[in-house]
């Protein structure tokens, strides 16, 4: 399921941060700060849309190619995975 | 001032909170002060609230609570209720003594997000050898409840030569465990371990060794386990980048109050840290405290780290350290190379540990 339906981990949360004006996704001891399409990625990870989905809304969301969207959210995926953070 | 100083201090991302100095385990290489009576008293609940509330004002993201052992305060479920309140990421430093499941249960309810355990070793008799406290069987208990309730564990074994050889066997017990994470952290030589240096001490052998078998496990446990090798200073030929610069990434308060940059800059004599008051809060002393500004920056640098390269990188090291062993906390850390005193190490890499006791913490 997880590789069609990702979901953030239980362990990762995501919040605003008011000084730096990002989101940050926090986990155990560290923190990723997140830019506009990294953030919105994060919010559709949860365990309902496929990455397929995923690609699709987000590229309806930013308006950018669908093949650079799609080359985005593969590549952050990979961050998140690596980084356990993706269940 | 120095231009540094006029701009605006950089902002903490984590606390560590150090809520008590009370352990009942008494590790041969604790970081806490040697002088532990001199710093009985423990700030209130209410104040630690107040701490709370101003360093997440103040950025802070993460917090650490830790100590001594933080489990020995009973209203830590209070604090963790209040970081999370602030969307603050609440991290538990503990040794899980004393820590029943009724109360791991009511830490999670708090609100806690992340457990990391230390462990002396991978067996018993490195918690009676290193801790003088049969702590063993304990901690794997403790570390199966926090998996069981789902939360991240990770695994913090202090490493010196007394374990470091069984780092294969430390490995495979996080493993078993099932940690995120695994630290492995060889001693930083302060408080308590550095009047045990010499029976802590590895040789150069042990920790090409461990080095080695830590560099293959983390690349076998990549998307697993992430395994962190913490090399010791003492080994390198650069200072390592102590806190990550001086007041710059971490704020610490002390179990009195006192807000400092690290967990040992109180033992630098001459410099007067500040406790927090209602008048006085977490962020005015970050920002404005005179010691919480005098080794920010470059202005403080001597030679060699004032014309070096990579005085951005390891910021002179660190400044407990050159107090330590050199007595001026305003020194390039021996640590380097480039150090006029770098051979106050290489002796203490070598000095003869055969027949050394260890002074135990509280003993």
């Amino acid at each position: 399921m997880s590789a069609e339906c990702p979901k953030i981990a239980r362990k990762a949360r995501l919040r605003w941060d008011d000084r730096d004006a990002q989101y940050m996704l926090l986990y155990p001891e560290r923190g990723l700060a997140l830019n506009d399409t990294a953030a919105a990625i994060v919010k559709l990870c949860d365990g309902t849309r496929s990455v397929a989905q995923i690609i699709v809304e987000l590229t309806a969301l930013s308006g950018e190619p669908a093949a650079k969207v799609s080359s985005d959210v593969h590549e952050f995926l990979g961050r998140l995975a690596e980084r356990k953070l993706l269940e | 001032m120095s231009p540094s100083r006029s701009a605006r201090p950089p902002r903490p991302y984590t606390l560590i909170a150090e809520i008590t100095y009370r352990c009942p385990l008494h590790c041969a290489y604790c970081s806490n002060p040697v002088d532990l009576r001199a710093h009985g008293s423990e700030m209130p609940e209410a104040d630690w609230l107040r701490v709370l509330d101003e360093a997440a004002a103040l950025g802070v993201l993460q917090v650490h609570f830790t100590g001594g052992e933080p489990l020995a305060r009973t209203d830590l479920e209070a604090m963790i209720r209040r970081a999370r309140d602030k969307h603050v990421y609440t991290n538990l430093v503990t040794s899980g003594v004393p820590l029943e499941r009724a109360r791991l249960d009511a830490l999670c309810d708090a609100g806690l997000d992340h457990v990391q355990l230390s462990f002396q070793g991978a067996d018993a008799e490195s918690s009676r050898s290193f801790a003088d406290y049969d702590a063993f069987e304990h901690k794997l208990a403790v570390a199966a409840w926090v998996r069981e309730l789902d939360m991240p564990l990770t695994i913090n074994v202090v490493l010196h030569h007394g374990n470091i050889g069984s780092i294969e066997h430390i490995i495979a017990m996080a493993e078993r465990l099932g940690a995120d994470r695994l630290e492995l952290a060889n001693t930083q030589f302060h408080g308590h371990a550095l009047q045990n240096r010499a029976a802590l001490m590895p040789t150069l052998a042990e920790l090409e060794h461990a080095q080695a078998v830590a560099i293959a496990a983390k690349a076998r446990l990549k998307g697993s386990i992430d395994v962190l090798f913490v090399k010791p200073d003492y080994f390198s030929k650069t200072p390592r980048a102590c806190m990550d610069g001086w007041g710059r990434r971490f704020v610490q308060v002390l179990p009195d109050g006192t807000v400092v940059p690290c967990h040992a800059a109180a033992t630098i004599r001459g410099l007067e840290f500040e406790r927090v008051t209602s008048a006085r809060t977490v962020g005015s002393i970050w920002e404005d405290s005179h010691a919480m500004n005098a080794f920010r920056g470059e202005a403080w640098m001597p030679e060699p780290c004032k014309s070096c390269d990579k005085r951005a990188i390891d910021f002179g090291g660190c400044r407990c350290q050159a107090f330590a062993l050199l007595g001026d906390a305003s020194l390039t850390d021996p640590a380097c190379t480039l150090s006029a005193h770098h051979d106050v190490i290489t002796r203490a890499r070598t000095e003869p540990n055969a027949d050394k006791r260890f002074l135990f913490r509280g003993r």
